[in-house]
Parts: structure tokens; C-alpha cells; sequence
């Protein structure tokens, strides 16, 4: 495969992602109806001129909403992901650094998180503190964390064992200079590939726990409560059910497709693997 | 082995304990006092001092903490707040929704990721395997719960041959199956195309090994080399990854059964949250946690008797 010839996965999620992106830059400084406008008078209106998608169960315009969550998704995405990051290269990083039984305690911690996925530890979260798309997002954040500690912790391992990082420490680096200088640059690529996809991971869950109740709260708008919103209509709008999670599913698909194409680029030998 | 179970029972209790302590130091030391959040803001010091004695909350953390231990494993979990029943068979009512949706789920998921996983090992870099991945693909990228919205919009609005929604209860078993089947698929479908893309790779991976050039050179057929020699050397991964994926299957479960109103855990833990009952939600969380524990715990020993390697290598 040549460098100039993208796979058409890649190209499909760049598309994607970048119609994710300017429609969250869009709803900043536009949308056609103010997005949590509500004018019960034109509720439930079918797609025409003056609202494109039609209208929700409380008249707010359809398209300004889908345009505004899109902004919500991309924003707890961001956030989640960062956290995890942040969390994770911090431990994997310890992990590789210590050696002995601190390893071996952060990846246990890391092995029994897997057993807890975000929605459960949002709604730890929520019985305490009340639901919010904060705690939400925190929530998601945190369970992201144990799979980037995982993948720092083994990259990190094997770039530590090579030559230039037994220099660097013979010359007298400490061991936070060398992770930052040696390592991190090292294992970036890996850490990006992986972020892609917790970056969908962390949309599908925004969403789930919007339409639960437990993320994102009115006046703010969000794909998952439009979902959740949507319900009673089910019968008379289908429409409203049906548009929102499309957009979940694009944007997720987009990230997907981008993050199985950035590794596919970046290491050839796992092309046309999982 | 006898060393290996008795290593991993070993690390099941102090998973288990570990789990507790993150669960109880969430609901109650961080908040400070459970008590006022389950009164609200606008509740009197009084009253929230009075409820405090009730449920034993101005005892010490650790006396509070091995309560709640030692009734858990004498089967006393407490007292709902809000039901004013005790919570033990409360949750053992809605596990009798709960645990077959997610089993029958499972076994859907099972099904399809082993027919398609093969399918599309079988025919690693053709249209079939590209049709595989591309249709898992988009099981990945779609909220199972926007597909059950999906299939209760399909089944039971436009061709009406489904119900909605709800649990007539287990006393016609055929009914109660009627109801818990447009859940499970729409959970099954979407945990069905995760593990079909580990089921394909971790075969694909066992189709490059030395092992199988040999038996196909010795003249055993493609499909019999894959079934009997291929696939037994990939399932411990595949089984790995099902026991890690079945914590997204009952988180998934919490958010269906609002989807199709099914009174299980997962709505129990919702109105839980919304009626600020605190044991109730400590308690179904943890039971979650230990279950998904336990079952990891018996994946990892069910694959240590596949595949004697590993068993080697881990004690």
C-alpha cells in the first residue's frame, strides 16, 4: 500500500470526525433556532422549510439541537479522555519506573477496574453527589484511565530497556526526565491510536448516561436526552428517536474507523487485525 | 492446579474486598453524611441526625463497614429507605429479570461472534471477511439502547408482532421470554460485534502458528484444522475478553431495561438514585461487582483447564 493511497476506512473517519468537529465549532457561534428554544405552540412539527428536521415534543427545533449536542459529545469526549490520559500514562509511567510490588498493586487496581465500567462508576457518582454531565464526565474519565495505564506501563517497559534510556540514565537523568524526554515520544503514537477510540468509547457512554438522567441536565442539550425525551413520541415522531442516535453512531463509527486507520498507518504489523 | 485455584480464589477475596472498600468509601466517606442526602437540602439538622441513628450512620466507619460486611454474608443487606422493605429480596425479585436478560444476551453474543468470527477467519482478506468487519463495524459504533429504541419502533409499533415493553412475571414462562427478547437482542447484538472482532483475530492468529502448518501438512482438511486445532487454541483469549466484556453487558442491562421498562436491577438502581436511597445502590453496585469478579475468576481457571500452558506460566 502506498503512502499516498490512504485506506478508504481512514479517509471515512477523518470525514467523519471532521463534520463532528466544525458542527461542535458551528453550534458556538450559530444554530438556525436558539437550541433549547421551547415553543410548545409548534410542537411536534414534520420537516419543512422553516425547521428542517421538524420539531420536538416541546417545539424546540431539531436540527439546532443536533447541532448543539454535537458540542456536548465533543466537549465530555475531550474531557473524559484527557482525564483518563492524564490518570493513566501517570500510573503506567510509576508502574514501569518502580518495578517490584508497586507494579504489581497498580495493575491489579487496573485489572479490577476493568470489572467496572463507566455507567456504574457514574452512578457511585450520581447516588452522592446528584446526577450531572460533571460527575458524568469524571466518571467516564476515570474508568478510561486503567486501559491507558495498561498500554503506557508495557510500551514504557520496553522503551526503558532500550539502549538510549540505559544512556540517558548512566549520564545521570532522573527517572522524570527520561519518561518525558525518552519515553513519552516513544509511546505517543500507541497513546494516540488508543484515545481515538476511548474517544468513542467515552460518546457512546455520554450518551447512555444523558438518557438515563444521570449526564447531561436541562436546559443543556445532548444527544442522549434527546434520545430519552424522544421516547414518549416514539408512536407519532419516530423521527425524534431515530435522527439522535444516528449522529451518536456517526461520530462514533467516524472515530472508530480513524482510530483503526491511525494504527494500521502507524504499525504495519497489525494491519487487518482486530 | 490445586496451587493455581487456591492462587486465584486467593486474589478473588481480595478483589472483592478491594471492591467494597471503593464502593462504601465513595457512598459514604466522601459525601460526608448519607443521611442528609437522602433528606435533601432543605431537611432540618434534627431530622437528619435522627435518620443518621437509624441507619447506624453515626457509628465509626470501620464499625459501619463491618456491618455492612457481616450482614451482606449472613444475607442481611438492610433496610430500604424508600420501600421500607428489607433490600435482600428486593434484589433477589429483580435478578429474576436481570440475570436471564443478560444470560440469554450473552449466549446470542456468543453465537454470533463464533459463526462470524469463523466465517471471517475462514476467509481472512475476501469479501466475506470484509463483510464481517464491516458489519461489526457499525454494531461497535451503534448505543445498543438507540437499537432496542429501534426494534421496539420495528416489532412492536410497526409490525406489532412484539411487546413494547414491561414483565408479565415468570408465571407463563413463554410471555416472559416474549418480553425479555427484544432486549437481549439489542444488547446481544452490539457485545455480538465486539467479539467477533476478537473471536476472527485471535483465530487468525492461531491459523499463522507452526502447529497448524503441520496438521494441514499432514493432510487434515482446512475446516477440520480450524475446529479442531485453530479454534481450542484460541478460545482462552476469546473466553478472557467475553468474562471483561460481560461488565459492559450488565452495564449495558441498566440502561435497556429503562429502554423496554423491565423491572430489574438496573431500574431499581435508577429509582434508587432518584429516591436518594443509598443502601440500596451501594448494595445492588456491589453485588454487580462481585459478580463480574467471580465470573472472571471462573474464566480464568475454565481457561487454565483448556490450555495447560498458561496455567504453567501463571503459577
Amino acid at each position: 500500500m502506498s503512502r499516498t493511497l490512504q485506506p478508504p476506512g481512514l479517509r471515512a473517519g477523518f470525514l467523519l470526525v471532521g463534520g463532528l468537529i466544525s458542527t461542535a465549532a458551528l453550534s458556538l457561534i450559530w444554530t438556525p433556532y436558539p437550541a433549547a428554544g421551547i415553543n410548545v405552540a409548534h410542537r411536534l412539527q414534520g420537516p419543512s422549510w422553516s425547521h428542517w428536521f421538524g420539531t420536538d415534543g416541546l417545539g424546540r427545533d431539531v436540527l439546532s439541537e443536533l447541532i448543539a449536542g454535537a458540542r456536548v459529545s465533543l466537549l465530555v469526549g475531550v474531557i473524559a479522555v484527557c482525564i483518563g490520559l492524564a490518570l493513566g500514562v501517570a500510573l503506567g509511567l510509576i508502574a514501569a519506573a518502580t518495578r517490584g510490588w508497586i507494579e504489581d498493586a497498580i495493575m491489579k487496581v487496573c485489572d479490577f477496574a476493568f470489572a467496572f465500567p463507566a455507567l456504574l462508576l457514574a452512578i457511585l457518582l450520581s447516588a452522592t453527589y446528584g446526577p450531572g454531565i460533571v460527575n458524568a464526565t469524571i466518571a467516564i474519565g476515570v474508568a478510561n484511565a486503567p486501559i491507558f495505564a495498561k498500554l503506557t506501563r508495557s510500551a514504557a517497559n520496553g522503551v526503558l530497556a532500550r539502549e538510549f534510556a540505559l544512556a540517558a540514565r548512566a549520564a545521570g537523568r532522573g527517572p522524570i526526565a527520561i519518561a518525558y524526554d525518552h519515553v513519552l515520544p516513544n509511546i505517543a503514537p500507541t497513546l494516540i491510536v488508543q484515545a481515538t477510540i476511548q474517544f468513542a468509547i467515552a460518546i457512546l457512554a455520554e450518551a447512555a448516561l444523558s438518557y438515563l438522567g444521570l449526564g447531561a441536565q436541562p436546559p443543556m442539550v445532548s444527544w442522549g436526552r434527546m434520545l430519552a425525551d424522544a421516547q414518549p413520541w416514539l408512536l407519532l415522531s419516530p423521527r425524534l428517536s431515530i435522527l439522535p442516535g444516528l449522529a451518536v453512531g456517526l461520530a462514533v463509527l467516524g472515530l472508530n474507523l480513524l482510530g483503526d486507520g491511525l494504527r494500521d498507518a502507524l504499525d504495519p504489523k497489525l494491519r487487518g487485525r482486530a | 492446579m490445586p496451587a493455581y485455584i487456591l492462587q486465584r480464589l486467593l486474589i478473588l477475596m481480595a478483589t472483592l474486598v478491594f471492591a467494597s472498600f471503593v464502593i462504601f468509601g465513595v457512598l459514604e466517606i466522601l459525601p460526608g453524611d448519607a443521611a442528609q442526602t437522602m433528606l435533601g437540602t432543605s431537611a432540618t439538622p434534627e431530622s437528619v441526625a435522627a435518620l443518621a441513628h437509624t441507619l447506624g450512620l453515626d457509628k465509626p466507619f470501620w464499625a459501619r463497614y463491618l456491618d455492612w460486611i457481616s450482614g451482606a454474608l449472613t444475607g442481611d443487606l438492610g433496610v430500604s429507605y424508600t420501600y421500607g422493605s428489607p433490600i435482600a429480596p428486593l434484589i433477589w425479585e429483580r435478578l429474576k429479570v436481570s440475570a436471564p436478560l443478560a444470560l440469554i444476551a450473552m449466549a446470542l453474543a456468543s453465537a454470533i461472534a463464533l459463526t462470524m468470527g469463523v466465517y471471517a477467519a475462514e476467509r481472512r482478506g475476501k469479501g466475506g471477511d470484509s463483510a464481517v468487519m464491516a458489519a461489526s463495524q457499525l454494531g461497535l459504533a451503534i448505543p445498543n439502547f438507540w437499537l432496542g429504541i429501534l426494534l421496539v419502533l420495528i416489532f412492536a409499533v410497526w409490525l406489532r408482532i412484539a411487546p413494547s415493553g414491561g414483565f408479565p412475571g415468570w408465571s407463563d414462562p413463554l410471555k416472559a421470554l416474549e418480553a425479555l427478547a427484544l432486549p437481549a437482542v439489542a444488547l446481544g447484538v452490539v457485545q455480538g460485534a465486539v467479539l467477533t472482532r476478537v473471536t476472527r483475530s485471535a483465530l487468525v492468529e492461531a491459523l499463522n502458528e507452526d502447529f497448524l502448518r503441520t496438521a494441514r501438512a499432514k493432510g487434515v482438511s482446512k475446516r477440520a484444522a480450524l475446529w479442531r486445532h485453530a479454534l481450542p487454541n484460541a478460545l482462552p483469549p476469546i473466553l478472557t475478553i467475553m468474562g471483561l466484556q460481560f461488565a459492559n453487558l450488565i452495564a449495558g442491562a441498566v440502561v435497556i431495561e429503562n429502554v423496554f421498562v423491565l423491572p430489574g436491577l438496573g431500574r431499581l438502581i435508577l429509582q434508587s438514585i432518584n429516591n436518594r436511597d443509598v443502601l440500596v445502590v451501594e448494595n445492588c453496585v456491589m453485588g454487580l461487582a462481585a459478580f463480574v469478579i467471580a465470573l472472571n475468576t471462573a474464566i480464568d481457571l475454565a481457561a487454565a483447564a483448556i490450555d495447560p500452558r498458561l496455567r504453567a506460566r501463571e503459577s
